[in-house]
């Protein structure tokens, strides 16, 4: 038997977001050249599903790595919350600036659920669609 | 290195309680799950082995033993039972995802005849999965 594996906790949510794919660094040719009908400007939605890993030791007194209520909370608040049922480019101030792109939204979640007390933040996940999806792993 | 993955499935029941605790902190930390009859899931497991294939069989491992293996280690084991009082590995352990993960990951181990574990994931339900895999390998892979 070898030394005692690596354990982590993954957890899956849900959300429905709309957003348009557009770069003010482009011009409005290019933005349709580039980003075709995700460009177009009342925007589309998807139901995204996020899901989290997080690694860490169980409690021996609670056999968890973390404690799901706690970790439900903390997700809801810093990611469903501000995301569901909202346009990502219009009410989400970073996607003013930032392409919200499923690429960009795993980096921008990484980094609002990495301070997550009880465990490490492995990766985030996203499904964009069933056929689409993204893992930002924090390098 | 090629990595394969079986999936499984079993259905059995828990209840989280633990008697170095009150019976009122086993409710506030477990909730719903301190339920002293128990309650259910079907659990969904996927078994990673990661090898070459064999030149000859163009397989990492094959199949047909890995399904015996797994229906002798896991499913006889657990399916239709319930985890606290009826699976040896798991007494004195709460059987939360995380737990019954690693013991599933002990159990398959040293019983992979080519190849080598990498990763157990059980699901406890669509939402929820605990991970285990090898000190220092990759999680995400």
């Amino acid at each position: 038997m070898s030394e005692t594996p690596h354990i982590a906790l993954g957890r899956r949510y849900h959300f429905a977001a709309s957003h348009r794919l557009h770069s003010a660094k482009l011009s409005e040719q290019e933005n349709n050249r580039v980003f075709g009908k995700c460009n177009n400007p009342y925007g589309h939605g998807h139901n995204y599903v996020l899901e989290v890993l997080f690694s860490g030791a169980a409690d021996p007194a609670t056999g968890m790595i973390a404690n799901l209520a706690e970790l439900d909370a903390f997700v809801n608040e810093r990611v469903i919350e501000p995301f569901d049922h909202r346009s990502l480019q219009d009410d989400v101030p970073i996607f003013r600036e930032l392409v919200p792109t499923t690429e960009n939204l795993c980096t921008e979640i990484f980094k609002r659920l990495k301070s997550f007390p009880a465990a490490k933040l492995e990766a985030v996940r996203i499904e964009e669609t069933s056929n689409n999806s993204f893992v930002y792993e924090g390098n | 290195m090629v990595y394969l993955t079986r999936k499984l499935e079993f259905s059995a029941s828990h209840l989280y309680h633990n008697p170095a605790l009150s019976a009122e902190e086993n409710r506030r930390v477990f909730g719903k799950c301190n339920n002293p009859h128990g309650h259910g899931h079907n659990y969904t497991l996927e078994v990673t082995i990661a090898g070459e294939p064999d030149p000859v069989t163009g397989m990492v491992l094959d199949l047909k033993e890995l399904k015996e293996i797994l229906d002798r280690e896991i499913t006889q084991r657990m399916d239709h039972r319930f985890l606290n009082y009826e699976v040896a590995e798991l007494k004195n352990q709460i059987p939360t995802c995380e737990n019954v993960a690693r013991v599933i990951w002990n159990l398959l181990e040293t019983k992979i005849p080519r190849g080598h574990l990498h990763r157990v994931r059980l699901y406890e339900s669509a939402d929820l999965f605990a991970d285990c895999y090898r000190n220092g390998a990759k999680g995400a892979a």
